[in-house]
């Protein structure tokens, strides 16, 4: 029921169902006004519930939003704002919220207690995970996702300040002030879509004004000031190290994102997020119609929406009195006001019972009447709402994120944070335990003032006048008579559950949590929490501080993986990098394979092949009767500079570059500290002080972060800078007897096999750019290298295949390459695998005993070089048609194929078109020493089982003089 | 978590890349014997207090940075350039 004139509205729906709302009320206060009290099943027995709160704390009125992709579950109506053609839905109902064919678990409930599934669902224990687990998640439970994919767009973002204000209650708005006049660099995060906290949901005045006034007034100010920012709509959820907050924002805007999940880095922070009421434990306390006081509070005072129309009050503290007298000055009826404590003295023009409680509730769907036991006797009052108040918890949440631990006040029967439980962070309010408007003014502009002037700033204080009234109450837990009494309604746990859980010796509140489940979903059990350990506490004979509470943690509010993890889908978790050559390439049909984060051709097919068996073997013949051509860019590249480049090359490589002349490339292999084998590559000599190296491209981010760790910690006495120039440089392989003919098409000077020996390096002109030319050879081919600043790549590479096409060859792509290599025995990161030595790979000779270089020491330990380890050697099938297959293992010839038989295992394989046979690069055991032996190779995954001999690795050219030539 | 780079100024830690102790600094001599290359390579203390750690500022500068935090605290007392700290 509306009380007063809404004037513009809105048209959402709600189970299919057309509902006006006005704008910027939360959908909860909607569908009160429209006379809505059941908004949700329970997660358990599915009661019916209404909503409870006005706030994020919110335990049943949780509903689904959208529908599709879009559908978003659990989202809290007392927080959603209602909008034109917003669709919700109720949750966990079947067929219909009204009737719900699973409230016969309510009738069950005697035998669904706390761990009920750990006893019941005992046998047969296959059956838990195919049949009792999935029923009964289909049965318990709140929204369910859509399964799609959602289009929806979420944002991260970051930002900083001086001073972060949370929460913009009277607390935090003059905090905000203080600072922000002073002329702290001020961020002002409040949940809701106004500020103002309870100063918009009371009736009263500040600074001679209503409390509402006074706020806007404030705000004004507040946005004047440039040094202020203002972040309604946003919830922070965690305090973190450092003075970082995580924040996130439900973004009001059109065509924006829904949330924005926000970093902010505050050198301080005052925490003003207030406080939360706490139900009482008595039966049937669950029906919709019955709400905390001050949410019934707020609802009519901020949102002119009375929740019933013949309302009672129960509760044991002074507040409960204030919705009482404010419902009444509303012109709401007044059914009856039961106050706990027997010695209160109220004058009333309703009702009063003093030392009273509720005994029992009716109404299936909506609350109808309550039985009140009182000092005169027991009576049954009819009412459709009624608001509860077991007092107010101050919201200390943030205050235990990094292990702090609240402390308990008698006086006001709440915890409380415990000073500097968050480094740079205040306490300001209500969260403080300050429950009068004036305390809360005064308290936020003294934290505030005192920040600021510790940051340097001159700060003044001034106060507006406000109402100061004690806050009194006698701490009122569980109402004594059978009957189940809800603790935590969103679990749907009882105090019958507390008692089960205390009689079962889970005494601590940690293992209550985890048996009852109270105080985990969504809720967090923000408003349980208390009356729960309460509850507990007299179980057990303890007191509450002796029992504690359960640690919270953030975050505050759920907060969706799509905020949180906004920007880190698809190319946003997994960039690409493109090859200069990729449009060609594509263009040319050649399937792409990932490389890291690079893309690469498998193979460039031609009209009428059928298989990449064709092609690959096609692209093999190139570069061995004519030429290939192949872009090799994605090699790490990284520049050596400085007087002591050379000395800093010795040291991170095995064998000697120091010696190596100008205008010269050497093969290098690198070590970690280990002994194992990181990467090999080239080295080439551009000037005296002057290299370039090249790595695999696997590993070149690595390489280069050894580089900088050789450079700067381990010897900075050497003068010599790197820097990584592998996106600066396109560079592709020529390779094959006509290598140097394709080139001479493209170069400004001619060059001759015997200008450019193997192995030399140097300048060259290509249509006027200045490139570089390598003879480096991964194919056992005459072979260069060229390479040309990367804005020139896609067009030297169509020319060099345009070309290479009139000289009867064409590109080649990754499988072509890996046969080529493997027909050489040359090396990728399937043998580098960070398991292998130099020793292993027949490379010890590389390993300059006469000089200090990183992995030296350790791979000269004994287990490194033990004869027996397992040692690269090529193999080659004997067996007609059979094939070979990389991750095979290999065993003896007649030996058993199981693991203890293990003698090595396949790395690379292929078939060679130029040898026509499989061949395979291996690890076997005393390999080198076995060249000629028949072995037994094994591939369990693929069913391969197969002989082959056993072979140096280098099965084409062993001689080199292709690539010499 | 927040770093300061002695180049960059304070940054955000996904910046840095880990790579542990900074007993990385003290390279034991290639002749030092198995015990000192064995403690250099393998032995990590792992302690309820302060430590020393190598970062390096992979998506910034490039510096490797030696870094001296609480493990208990996640307080980050200094940080240092590690190519000062070694020399």
């Amino acid at each position: 029921m509306r009380l007063r004139n809404p004037g513009q509205t809105v048209t959402f729906t709600f189970d299919g169902k057309p509902v006006q709302g006005v704008p910027g009320e939360p959908v909860a206060a909607a569908l009160l006004a429209n006379g809505i009290r059941l908004m949700g099943r329970s997660f358990k027995y599915h009661r019916p519930r209404g909503v409870m709160t006005a706030g994020s704390e919110e335990p049943n009125a949780l509903v689904t939003v959208g529908r599709g992709a879009a559908q978003d579950p659990n989202i809290r109506a007392t927080v959603l704002e209602v909008s034109d053609g917003l669709e919700v839905f109720s949750q966990n109902a079947w067929p219909s919220l009204r009737h719900d064919a699973l409230a016969v678990n309510d009738l069950l409930s005697p035998f669904l207690g706390a761990g009920f599934y750990y006893k019941t669902f005992m046998w047969p224990a296959s059956f838990w995970e195919k049949l009792y687990e999935p029923v009964i998640r289909r049965a318990a439970g709140l929204g369910r996702l859509s399964g799609q994919a959602s289009a929806d767009c979420y944002e991260k973002a970051f930002a900083f300040c001086d001073l972060l204000v949370i929460g913009a209650g009277p607390a935090g708005l003059m905090a905000a002030l203080t600072a922000g006049r002073a002329g702290v660099d001020v961020i002002l995060a409040d949940e809701d879509s106004a500020m103002g906290g309870r100063l918009l949901r009371e009736v009263e005045d500040v600074d001679g004004r209503p409390a509402a006034a006074w706020v806007a007034d404030v705000l004004a100010q507040l946005r004047a000031l440039p040094n202020v920012r203002l972040m309604p709509r946003t919830t922070v959820t965690g305090a973190y190290d450092q003075g970082t907050y995580g924040a996130l924002e439900r973004v009001a805007a059109a065509g924006a994102p829904v949330e924005c999940f926000w970093r902010i880095v505050a050198k301080r922070s005052v925490l003003c997020a207030g406080a939360l009421e706490r139900p009482i434990a008595f039966p049937d306390n669950d029906r919709p119609g019955i709400m905390l006081a001050g949410a019934v509070r707020a609802y009519v005072n901020r949102w002119g929406v009375a929740p019933g129309r013949s309302v009672t009050v129960f509760g044991n503290n002074d507040d409960a009195h204030r919705t009482a007298r404010d419902l009444a000055a509303a012109g709401i009826k007044i059914a009856g006001l039961i106050d706990a404590r027997p010695d209160v003295q109220v004058t009333a023009d309703y009702p009063v019972f003093t030392g009273g409680s509720v005994t029992a509730t009716a109404g299936r769907r909506g609350l109808s009447s309550i039985t009140v036991a009182h000092q005169g006797g027991t009576r049954v009052i009819q009412t459709d709402c009624l608001a509860i108040s077991g007092g107010w918890n101050p919201s200390v949440h943030l205050t235990c994120h990094m292990n702090g631990r609240p402390r308990w006040r008698d006086d006001i029967a709440a915890f409380v944070p415990t000073p500097d439980a968050i480094p740079g962070m205040a306490v300001a309010g209500a969260c403080n335990g300050v429950f009068e408007t004036a305390g809360c003014l005064r308290e936020g502009a003294e934290v505030a003032a005192a920040i600021a002037r510790d940051l340097g700033f001159t700060a003044e204080v001034t106060l507006p006048v406000a109402e100061a009234r004690a806050y009194a109450i006698a701490p009122l837990w569980e109402i004594p008579g059978k009957g189940r009494k809800w603790v935590d309604f969103q679990n749907d746990v009882t105090t019958k559950d507390i008692a089960l859980s205390a009689q079962e010796n889970m005494r601590s509140v940690e293992h209550m949590k985890r048996y009852t489940t109270q105080g985990m979903a969504p809720d967090q059990g923000k408003s349980s929490n208390v009356l729960a350990l309460a509850v507990l506490a007299d179980l057990t004979g303890r007191g509450i501080p002796e029992t504690g509470t359960t640690t919270f943690r953030p975050p505050f509010v759920p907060v969706g993986i799509a905020a949180m993890g906004a920007g880190g889908q698809g190319k946003g978790f997994a960039p690409t990098r493109l090859m200069t050559s990729h449009h060609a390439t594509v263009a040319a049909r050649a399937p792409m394979i990932e490389a890291g984060l690079w893309y690469r051709p498998s193979y460039f097919p031609l009209e009428g092949e059928v298989s990449w068996r064709q092609s690959c073997d096609r692209e093999v013949g190139y570069a061995r009767n004519a030429v290939g051509v192949c872009d090799v860019s994605t090699l790490g590249k990284i520049d050596v500079q400085g007087p002591d480049a050379a000395a800093l090359l010795d040291f991170v490589y095995t064998n000697r570059m120091s010696t190596l002349k100008m205008g010269r490339v050497r093969y290098g292999l690198m070590l970690r500290e280990d002994g194992f084998v990181m990467d090999d590559g080239t080295a080439a000599r551009l000037g005296p002080d002057h290299f370039v190296i090249t790595t695999t491209t696997a590993a070149a981010g690595q390489v280069m972060r050894h580089m900088e760790f050789a450079s700067q910690v381990l010897r900075p006495d050497l003068d010599a800078r790197v820097l990584s120039v592998t996106d600066h440089w396109a560079q592709f392989a020529v390779a094959g007897p006509r290598a140097q003919v394709l080139l001479n098409t493209v170069l400004d000077d001619q060059i001759s096999n015997e200008d450019w020996p193997f192995m030399a390096c140097g300048t060259v002109g290509i249509g006027g750019v200045t490139g570089r030319l390598f003879r480096i050879s991964f194919s056992g081919e005459t072979a260069f290298e060229i390479a040309v600043p990367a804005r020139y790549g896609e067009s030297l590479f169509r020319q060099l295949v345009a070309q290479a096409r009139t000289l009867g060859g064409g590109p080649y792509g990754m499988e072509a390459l890996n046969v080529l290599r493997i027909e050489k025995g040359l090396l990728t990161h399937a043998e580098l695998h960070g398991r292998t030595t130099a020793f292993d790979l027949g490379l010890a000779g590389m390993v300059s005993a006469q000089k200090d270089c990183i992995g030296q020491a350790a791979a000269s330990r004994p287990g490194l070089v033990d004869p027996a380890r397992e040692r690269l050697v090529g193999l080659r099938a004997v067996e007609e048609g059979r094939r070979l297959t990389a991750g095979a293992h290999l065993f003896a010839k007649d030996a058993k194929a199981v693991t203890a038989n293990d003698q090595g295992y396949v790395t690379s394989a292929c078939y060679s078109p130029t040898l026509d046979c499989y061949l395979g690069l291996a690890f076997l055991k005393n390999g080198p020493d076995r060249h000629g032996e028949v072995i037994r190779m094994v591939d369990h995954l693929r069913g391969v089982d197969t002989l082959a001999e056993v072979c140096h690795p280098v099965f084409f050219d062993p001689e080199g003089g292709r690539a010499r030539g | 978590m927040r770093i300061e780079c002695p180049h960059c100024g304070e940054r955000d830690r996904r910046e840095f890349y880990y790579v542990g102790d900074a007993v990385a600094l003290a390279r034991p001599a290639p002749d030092a014997g198995p015990d000192a290359w064995d403690d250099y390579l393998h032995n990590r203390d792992n302690p309820a207090g302060d430590t020393n750690d190598l970062w390096y500022h992979e998506g910034g500068c490039g510096a490797w940075i030696v870094v001296s935090r609480n493990t208990v605290t996640h307080a980050v007392h200094r940080t240092k350039l590690a190519q000062k700290a070694a020399s």
